[in-house]
């Protein structure tokens, strides 16, 4: 009997992992619609300035240069940490998740900085309507990616726990599945927002 | 002190009063209730941790008929005002809070939930499944849902209405337009359930993509759940732009930000059209799975497989993806010129050819049929003639040019409420009727029944038809009131007559409840209709589990043809062994988690943003609790599903 049940078990948990990945992809449809309508907010009001600060005067290459290095470095390591979670190596797997969480903070404490350099020119959220729209789209990029990071410790701490299992192993692959969207929507605002807006 | 409450409290009319008062007593008899027959636990273990799709299909009804009381009664108010000329029985902004949140609720509060009530109780058991794909999370979307409504409604007593319209178009509803709590509520308490809503979207589609019974292929499933598809599919891509477009406002009216302000370089007709890109697929939203409820009636109530089973499914696709090329049809006025009009006046007419086929298609499903004229057939059949006339008028609407004449008049309402109450509310109470003896195990009663179709139907013509004729007079959408000289008054009270009589429909259905609790036939045999799918193979009301045995399924129309040809549950040769049960456990998480986004979303809408943050990290350590939970699951031992499957008296 509990042979019988331990085997219906892993059969049961196979077909709902197959059903969590399916769902978090639609999930990520529903965020892309999210950041293609702000990406559209933005497109209509960047020339929007009412006569005040320009993308032009504001950004700074070697910020946004960094700060994309940087993301693009993370998800890198968290693209490593899912290599070690296959080999089945939990000290690795640790070690690349704990570099993707360090590489993260820093990501949001330089757009922090930017942001807050940024006020202190006299550029907030209030300013105009292109201010508005860049400080709506790039935050909510950067709540996203804290998020993430509340999310991947978390999953850390459950891997510090119970090890590699199939439970912890679903969680990594998903949060790694958000990791590398967020990536992916960071490389649209370096170029609609950043690159455009130097140019 | 007193000067704060004033200020927190709505006051100074006596209609709030008498709400102030009821609502106090209505939650006092329930806490009295509760505690005196020692129910609170019952109703914490049975119901708010519950994750059976059934239940929580049920509690979505109960609180979509309660919102459809609720902006029932803000429509008679607004007839009563309008009934005659130079009325003041309400005063102008309070009539603007009244049509507000009319329209809000019955849209977002009624409609939605009264659909998402049908999907959870119908879509598993027509696939043949034990639940739905994510059951945790759709207990989350029904209390989102809930708390959300309940912080819209709040705003009645506390704070004040919205009132800048259903759509609260800026600069209007922006913080210049609209000072205090009330546009804020309306932002909350739309945003917080329709968070409920995409997930709800979510979850269906993945169940209806992943969970169907074995043999069923897409092509061999039940319209309703075709239907349901189609649905969730417009939901997944129409509910972001909703959240978007509410939080901006939110962002523009909090931080000051001027994205859709008329100053500082916004753009307020952004907002229009963002808005309208959700509003505009919002309605095929709510109207698809109506549709669906009419393929599944007209057939079963014809004793003939549905006419033109595919045309049926690729309309419903069509339909779904027309709806988004259509948006602009909503403000053909605004100066966006010729060619943009022209388009969107062409793609909404385009709409109406899949509309057309499956008009023609259950026309020819009763052709030559033996039709019964049940309750669910009786609404069924009074939707075709109000849903042809409302179509007319739509394409009427949609002649760009001619909009120009019409445009935001009482035309408009007149159509819109005849799509929406032709289509949408009769084909939920079709549904309703048709699966309340699944729901409940029992029948409703008939006579009372035919009471309440005939009231609400010729009310509904009394009360919309003048409209038209309102429409073209002059009288525009949103007035409170009129002079004599206008010649509206002869109109308007016919039509306030009609509202009332479509209030005394209501009544009698509710009549209809109470006494067929009581009274009502019971339904011993699961399948009280000589039904044709699925749902209609197990006992009324479903056991927990829904299907001892998940069905094998050879055909559409599954149970049908296993009546047929005698296998399956139908026959009685099929005595398999029983195998231990996989179920979710139920959860008070979801329960938490949408409390304290009402925590939250209260206290951002007063902007002690203190109680906001509280509400967010509340929400925050919820969603930590369910990710460390490991043992979310269990079986249901054979022995336990003997017994079930005795008492419902199935051979076992
Ligand atoms: C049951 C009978 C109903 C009556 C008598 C009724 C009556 C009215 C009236 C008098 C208005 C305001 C017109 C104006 O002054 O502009 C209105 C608006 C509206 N109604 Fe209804 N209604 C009914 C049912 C419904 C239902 C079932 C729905 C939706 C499912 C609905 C959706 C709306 C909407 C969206 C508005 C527009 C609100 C706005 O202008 O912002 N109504 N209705
Ligand atoms: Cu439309």
């Amino acid at each position: 009997m509990a042979q019988s049940v331990t085997s219906m078990d892993t059969r049961h948990e196979a077909h709902h992992d197959t059903f969590k990945l399916l769902g978090f992809w639609i999930f990520l449809v529903t965020d892309c619609i999210i950041f293609a309508c702000l990406f559209a907010v933005y497109a209509v009001l960047r020339t929007h300035t009412d006569g005040d600060l320009t993308g032009h005067e504001l950004f700074e290459v070697k910020g946004f240069t960094a700060e994309t290095f940087i993301l693009l470095a993370s998800s890198f390591t968290s693209g490593l940490a899912s290599l070690a979670m296959h080999k089945g190596n939990k000290k690795q797997l640790m070690a690349w998740l704990a570099v993707t969480v360090l590489l993260g903070m820093s990501f949001v404490g330089l757009e922090i900085t930017e942001f807050a350099k940024m006020a202190a020119e006299g550029a907030t959220i209030s300013t105009n309507a292109f201010l508005s729209s860049f400080f709506t789209l790039v935050g909510t990029h950067g709540l996203h990616v804290t998020f993430g990071l509340i999310w991947m410790i978390g999953v850390m701490v459950q891997i510090g726990r119970h090890g590699i299992d199939h439970l912890t192993k679903e969680k990594v692959t998903i949060v790694g599945l958000y990791w590398h969207f967020l990536d992916v929507v960071w490389i649209f605002i370096f170029t609609v927002v950043y690159l455009l807006g130097v140019m | 002190m007193a000067d704060k409450a004033k200020g927190f409290f709505v006051t100074g009319d006596p209609l709030i009063y008498g709400a102030d008062v009821a609502i106090v007593i209505t939650l006092l008899g329930i806490l009295v209730f509760l505690t005196f027959f020692k129910k609170w636990g019952w109703l914490w273990r049975e119901w708010l941790t519950t994750v059976d799709h059934k239940k929580i299909g049920i509690m979505y009804l109960v609180s979509s008929l309660l919102m459809l009381f609720r902006g029932g009664v803000d429509a008679l108010l607004m007839r009563m005002q309008l009934a005659f000329p130079n009325s003041h029985f309400l005063d102008s902004q309070h009539y603007n809070e009244i049509f507000t949140t009319h329209g809000t609720i019955m849209i977002l509060f009624m409609a939605m939930p009264f659909m998402f009530a049908l999907f959870n109780i119908v879509v598993p058991l027509q696939l043949g499944a034990r639940d739905v794909a994510y059951p945790f999370l759709n207990a989350l979307s029904f209390w989102l849902f809930f708390f959300g409504a309940m912080l819209f409604n709040l705003s009645f007593v506390v704070g004040g209405s919205p009132d800048a319209g259903w759509l609260s178009y800026p600069p209007l509803s922006e913080l210049a337009g609209s000072p205090g709590p009330g546009q804020n509520f309306y932002i909350w308490g739309i945003q917080i359930s329709g968070i409920g809503s995409l997930a709800t979207g979510i979850n269906f589609l993945v169940t209806i993509l992943k969970m169907r019974a074995p043999g069923m292929k897409l092509m061999k499933m039940p319209l309703f759940s075709w239907s349901v598809l189609a649905s969730c599919i417009t939901i997944i891509f129409a509910f972001p732009v909703l959240t978007v477009t509410l939080a901006l406002l939110f962002v523009d009216r909090f931080f000051g930000a001027h994205i859709f302000t008329a100053t500082g370089g916004g753009n307020p007709m952004m907002y229009v059209n963002l808005i309208w890109m959700w509003g505009h697929p919002e309605v095929y939203i709510v109207v698809l799975p109506a549709f669906g409820i009419y393929s599944e009636v007209v057939s079963t109530f014809s004793k003939k497989k549905i006419f033109g089973y595919k045309s049926m499914v690729f309309s419903m696709m069509i339909i779904s993806v027309l709806s988004y090329f259509t948006w602009v049809h909503h403000f053909f006025t605004m100066g966006a010129g010729a060619d943009v009009n022209t388009f969107f006046a062409i793609t909404t007419m385009a709409i109406g050819i899949p509309t057309g086929v499956k008009v023609f298609n259950w026309l020819f499903t009763m052709f030559r049929g033996r039709i019964s004229m049940t309750q669910p057939m009786l609404w069924t059949l009074a939707f075709i003639p109000c849903f042809v006339v409302g179509g007319a008028t739509g394409v009427m609407l949609a002649v760009a040019p001619a909009d120009y004449q019409y445009h935001n008049s009482y035309f408009l309402i007149a159509h819109f409420h005849q799509v929406l109450i032709g289509g949408v509310v009769f084909g939920y109470l079709a549904g309703l009727y048709y699966w309340w003896p699944k729901m409940f195990g029992f029948k409703l009663n008939d006579r009372l029944g035919k009471w309440a179709f005939w009231t609400w139907n010729i009310g509904f013509y009394v009360c919309f038809m003048p409209q038209y004729a309102l429409g073209f007079m002059g009288m525009t959408r949103r007035v409170y009131t009129y002079g004599w000289d206008m010649g509206w008054a002869p109109y308007n009270l016919v039509s306030t007559g009609g509202a009332f009589l479509m209030g005394i429909g209501f009544v009698f259905q509710v009549w209809q409840i109470l006494y067929s609790i009581k009274n009502g036939e019971r339904d011993l045999t699961g399948d009280p209709w000589n039904g044709r799918t699925l749902e209609w193979s197990i006992p009324s009301p479903a056991p927990l589990y829904n299907f001892a045995h998940i069905p094998k399924v050879r055909s559409d129309d599954a149970w049908w043809d296993m009546k047929e040809h005698k296998h399956g549950a139908a026959s009685e040769k099929e005595n398999k062994e029983f195998e231990p049960i996989h179920m979710p456990k139920n959860s008070g998480i979801p329960f938490f988690m949408a409390a304290c986004w009402f925590v939250a979303g209260f206290g951002l809408t007063f902007e002690w943003v203190w109680v906001g943050i509280a509400g967010l990290a509340g929400v925050a350590i919820c969603l930590l609790a369910r990710s460390f939970q490991r043992k979310t699951d269990y079986y249901i031992p054979v022995d336990e599903i003997k017994r079930t499957e005795a008492s419902l008296g199935r051979v076992v």
